[in-house]
C-alpha cells in the first residue's frame, strides 16, 4: 500500500529525539518530509491529533510471532522476529518469506538463527540470511554453550556488519530449570537456577565480542550482577547494548504464586531486588532496549502444571502501557521511552525508522498517554492471552496507527 | 490496636465445617494451626478402629473415592485405598501406566473426565509442582494432594505429626509440640515431604532443622522458618526426633553427591550418630528406605527408637480423618451443610 496522498497531521506533541514539542508533522509517498511549526499544503489529508502524542511507531526487538492485531493494537509497526520458529530460521527462503510476511501495513525483520537448528553446533548460513532480509543474528532461547563456536559466529557477525542478540543463561547451571532459586521457588518445590547463570553468560559473551570486535545484544539482562558487568562493557566502550520486558521491571518472582503459567518466562522472573536494578539501568542507559518479547500461547502451552508449561507471554497490547507507566513514575522522560522503543531498537537492526526526522519511513502513532484501560487476558486482540498482566488497570494506549504514512485499521 | 489472633485450643474447634473451611487438602500451606490439630484429633477415633479386629465403618457408604495416580506409588496409593474402604466408600485406583495420559490426553481433559463420572473425593499424586491444584480447579469434589512433585505432600506430614504425638503420650511426656527438636536430614531439594513436614511442625511449634549437603539443600529454605545445616553431627546434637529422608534418584538430573557410599559416610544414620541426639530421640523415615546409605538396619529397627512402622500404621488414620471431614458437606453432615465456610 503506497501513501497516495500527502498527510498532515496537526495539532499535535510531537515526540522527537530529546524533547516533546507541540507543532505538526507532514509525509508525502510514505517519508516524513516536515516536522514542526508547519502548515498542511493545499490538498492535503488533514488530520487533527487533538492534542494526543505524535511518535515513531514502535520497534519490537525480539518477538516470537507474527501476530499484527496484537502489534497494530500496541502501536507497533515493525518488529524483530526471533528465529525460534516451527521449523527454526536457520535458511534463507524461511528468512525472505517471513520478511514478507507482515507487508504491506507491518514489517517484519526476521533475526537470522545462529546455529543450525539453534543447537548451537554449526554456523547456520548467515550471509545468504543476511541478503535474504535479516536484520540481524539471535541465538535463540538457548545459549551457545560451546565458546569456540560462539567467537567463531561473533567474527563473522562482524564481518557481515549484522548485530548478535544473544540469550544469556547458562545453560549448565539452568539446565530444566523453570525459575529462580529462591524462597518463592522453594516454597513451590519448582526446579530453579541461580539468578548468577545470567551474570556468567553475559561476562563470556561480552569477552568473547570484545575480542572479535562485533556487535552484542543482550535481548534480556534481568539482575543486578549482569547489568553491572554490561555498565562496565558499555564504559570500556565494547559494543554492547540490552534490553529488556516489562514483566522483568513490573513484577518479581512473587507472581509465580499458586503456580501461575502466565508468569513463567524465559529467563525466568527475578528477586525484588533485580527487579529495582532493571528500573536503576532503564534510568541511567544501561538498558537500551525495551520490548514486548510478544509470545502467544494458548491453553494447551499454558494450561499445565508450571514446569510442563512453554515460558513466554503476549506482551505486545500492554508493551506502550507499560513503558509509559516509567514515565509517569519519573524514571526516565517521553523522548527516552520512545527511544527505548522505538529509536534504538530500530538503529540495532538499521532501518529508516523509529524516529521523527525528515526522509524517515512515516511509522507513526497517535498516543494518549493517560488514556485509562484494563489489561484483560480474556479480550486481547492478541492470538492468545497470557499476560501476566490480567486485570491490570493501565494508563496509555495507540490511538491511530501509520505505516508509511498510511492509516492502519 | 492489633488483636491477638484467636488460636482454639486443642479439644476446642469452631463449630461444625468452620473446624475445617477448605473444600480440599491441596498442602499444610494453607491450613491454620488449629485446623492441623482438628485433623489430628479427628484421627484419634480411627487409629482406635484400625486396631480392633472388625476395622470398618459406614460413615462413606455410598461415596466413591478415586485414587489417581500419575506417578507410580506403592505405599500411599495402598494406604489411601484402605482408607477409603475401612470408611465404607467405593475406591477406584486410576493409574497413569494404564491411562490415557500416555496416549497424550491433557492433564485437565483427565481432570474433566473424572469429574464427569461424580467422584465425591479425587486423591491425586502426580510428578509436577502445582498439577494437583490445577486439577482441583477443574472438578466439584474435593481433591487430596498425595503429593505434587516437589511441592507438597501434606498427609504424609500430618501422619508424622501424629505419630510423634502418640509417641510422645506412650512416654508419657507432654503431647505438645512447642519447643521439640526436630531435625530432617536427606535430600531437601527434591523432597515434598520435607516442605510439608516443615510447615506442619514449625506451625505446631516445633524447632526444626534440615540437613543436607548444599547441592541438596534448597536456596532461602530458611525463611521456611528452619534453621540449615551441612554437618549432620551438629544437625543431630540435642534432637529429639530425627527424620531421615530418602535420596530422590529419580527426581535428580545430574550428578548431586559422588556416591552412596560417600553419601552415608556424611548422611548415614548410624548407631553411633544416633548418640549425638537427646537420649530418648526417636527416629522417623517416610519410606521406602534406601537401608546402608542414609539409615542403618540397625537404627531403622530399633524397637522403642524407631517409629516407622508406627508412620505407615497412623498414614492410614490420618487419610481416614481427612476423607471423612473433606467430604461432610456432601454429605450433609450436620453443621457442615455448603454454606457454612468454604474456602478453597
Amino acid at each position: 500500500m503506497k501513501q497516495q496522498r500527502p498527510l498532515t497531521i496537526t495539532g499535535g506533541r510531537l515526540v522527537l529525539p530529546g524533547e516533546v514539542r507541540a507543532g505538526a508533522l507532514r509525509c508525502v509517498e510514505g517519508r516524513i518530509v516536515g516536522l514542526g511549526a508547519i502548515d498542511p499544503e493545499d490538498g492535503d489529508e488533514i488530520v487533527d491529533a487533538g492534542g494526543k502524542l505524535i511518535a515513531p511507531g514502535l520497534v519490537d526487538f525480539g518477538v516470537f510471532a507474527v501476530d499484527k492485531p496484537a502489534f497494530h493494537f500496541g502501536g507497533i509497526t515493525r518488529a524483530a522476529l526471533m528465529p525460534d520458529q516451527a521449523p527454526p530460521l536457520d535458511h534463507p527462503a524461511r528468512v525472505q518469506f517471513l520478511a514478507y510476511s507482515g507487508k504491506p501495513d507491518f514489517w517484519v525483520h526476521p533475526l537470522a538463527g545462529a546455529t543450525r537448528g539453534l543447537e548451537g553446533r554449526e554456523l547456520a548460513e548467515l550471509a545468504l540470511m543476511r541478503d535474504a532480509g535479516a536484520r540481524g543474528i539471535a541465538t535463540g532461547r538457548g545459549w551457545i554453550a560451546d565458546s569456540g563456536i560462539m567467537l567463531r559466529l561473533l567474527r563473522y557477525a562482524a564481518m557481515l556488519d549484522m548485530v548478535v542478540v544473544s540469550h544469556a543463561e547458562d545453560a549448565g547451571l539452568v539446565g530444566s530449570a523453570v525459575a529462580t532459586a529462591g524462597e518463592m521457588a522453594t516454597r513451590l518445590g519448582l526446579p530453579s537456577a541461580p539468578a548468577q547463570a545470567e551474570a556468567v553468560a553475559v561476562a563470556r559473551d561480552i569477552a568473547l565480542a570484545e575480542m572479535a570486535g562485533a556487535r552484542l545484544h543482550f535481548r534480556q539482562v534481568t539482575t543486578q550482577a549482569a547489568l553491572d558487568l554490561v555498565r562496565a562493557a558499555k564504559r570500556r566502550g565494547v559494543a554492547v547494548t540490552a534490553g529488556v520486558t516489562p514483566a522483568h521491571y513490573m513484577l518479581s518472582d512473587l507472581a509465580v504464586a499458586k503456580f501461575h503459567t502466565y508468569a513463567r518466562l524465559s529467563p525466568p522472573l527475578r528477586q525484588e531486588a533485580d527487579r529495582q536494578a532493571v528500573i536503576a539501568a532503564i534510568a541511567d542507559g544501561t538498558i537500551d532496549v525495551i520490548a514486548s518479547g510478544h509470545d502467544p500461547r494458548g491453553p494447551e502451552d499454558k494450561r499445565l502444571p508450571f514446569a510442563d508449561a512453554e515460558p513466554g507471554m503476549a506482551g505486545a497490547e500492554s508493551l506502550l502501557a507499560m513503558v509509559l507507566s516509567l514515565v509517569r513514575d519519573g524514571v526516565i522522560d517521553m523522548a527516552r521511552a520512545f527511544a527505548l522503543a522505538a529509536g534504538n531498537p530500530a538503529q540495532l537492526l538499521g532501518v529508516p525508522a523509529g524516529r521523527l526526522e525528515t526522509g524517515l519511513e512515516a511509522d507513526l502513532v497517535l498516543v494518549d498517554p493517560d488514556k485509562p484501560w484494563v489489561i484483560s487476558s480474556t479480550r486481547m486482540a492478541a492470538s492468545a492471552g497470557n499476560t501476566p498482566f490480567d486485570g491490570q488497570p493501565v494508563q496509555g494506549r495507540a490511538t491511530a496507527l501509520y505505516k508509511g504514512g498510511v492509516a492502519i485499521g | 490496636m492489633t488483636l491477638p489472633p484467636i488460636t482454639p485450643a486443642r479439644g476446642q474447634y469452631p463449630a461444625g465445617g468452620l473446624a475445617f473451611p477448605h473444600r480440599g487438602l491441596l498442602g499444610i500451606a494453607g491450613l491454620e494451626t488449629h485446623e492441623i490439630l482438628f485433623l489430628l484429633d479427628e484421627a484419634e477415633q480411627w487409629v482406635e478402629l484400625n486396631r480392633r479386629a472388625a476395622k470398618h465403618s459406614e460413615a462413606l457408604a455410598g461415596l466413591t473415592i478415586i485414587n489417581a495416580f500419575f506417578e507410580n506409588s506403592t505405599r500411599t496409593l495402598l494406604s489411601f485405598e484402605i482408607a477409603g474402604k475401612r470408611l465404607g466408600a467405593d475406591v477406584v485406583n486410576m493409574l497413569a501406566a494404564q491411562s490415557s495420559i500416555k496416549k497424550g490426553e491433557t492433564l485437565i481433559d483427565t481432570a474433566v473426565t473424572l469429574n464427569a463420572m461424580r467422584a465425591d473425593a479425587i486423591v491425586i499424586r502426580h510428578a509436577s509442582s502445582g498439577a494437583v491444584a490445577l486439577i482441583a480447579d477443574q472438578v466439584a469434589c474435593p481433591v487430596l494432594n498425595a503429593g505434587d512433585g516437589q511441592h507438597e505432600h501434606p498427609t504424609q506430614a500430618l501422619l508424622d505429626a501424629l505419630t510423634i504425638r502418640h509417641a510422645l503420650r506412650e512416654r508419657g511426656k507432654s503431647e505438645e509440640f512447642n519447643g521439640l527438636r526436630v531435625t530432617i536430614c536427606g535430600d531437601i531439594l527434591h523432597s515434598r515431604v520435607a516442605r510439608s513436614n516443615i510447615l506442619c511442625l514449625a506451625s505446631l511449634g516445633a524447632r526444626v532443622r534440615v540437613c543436607a549437603p548444599p547441592a541438596l539443600m534448597p536456596e532461602a529454605i530458611e525463611a521456611m522458618g528452619v534453621e540449615t545445616f551441612h554437618d549432620f553431627e551438629a544437625a543431630l546434637d540435642g534432637a529429639d526426633i530425627v527424620m531421615m529422608l530418602r535420596l530422590q534418584n529419580e527426581r535428580m538430573q545430574g550428578q548431586f553427591i559422588p556416591s552412596p557410599r560417600e553419601y552415608r559416610h556424611l548422611y548415614g544414620l548410624t548407631a553411633q550418630r544416633l548418640r549425638r541426639c537427646a537420649p530418648d530421640a526417636l527416629v522417623m523415615h517416610p519410606g521406602p528406605m534406601n537401608r546402608g546409605v542414609e539409615i542403618d538396619s540397625e537404627v531403622a529397627d530399633l524397637a522403642g527408637t524407631s517409629l516407622i512402622t508406627r508412620q505407615v500404621e497412623m498414614g492410614v488414620a490420618i487419610r481416614m480423618a481427612c476423607l471423612d471431614v473433606l467430604t461432610r458437606r456432601s454429605r450433609g453432615v450436620e453443621g457442615w451443610a455448603e454454606a457454612q465456610g468454604n474456602r478453597a
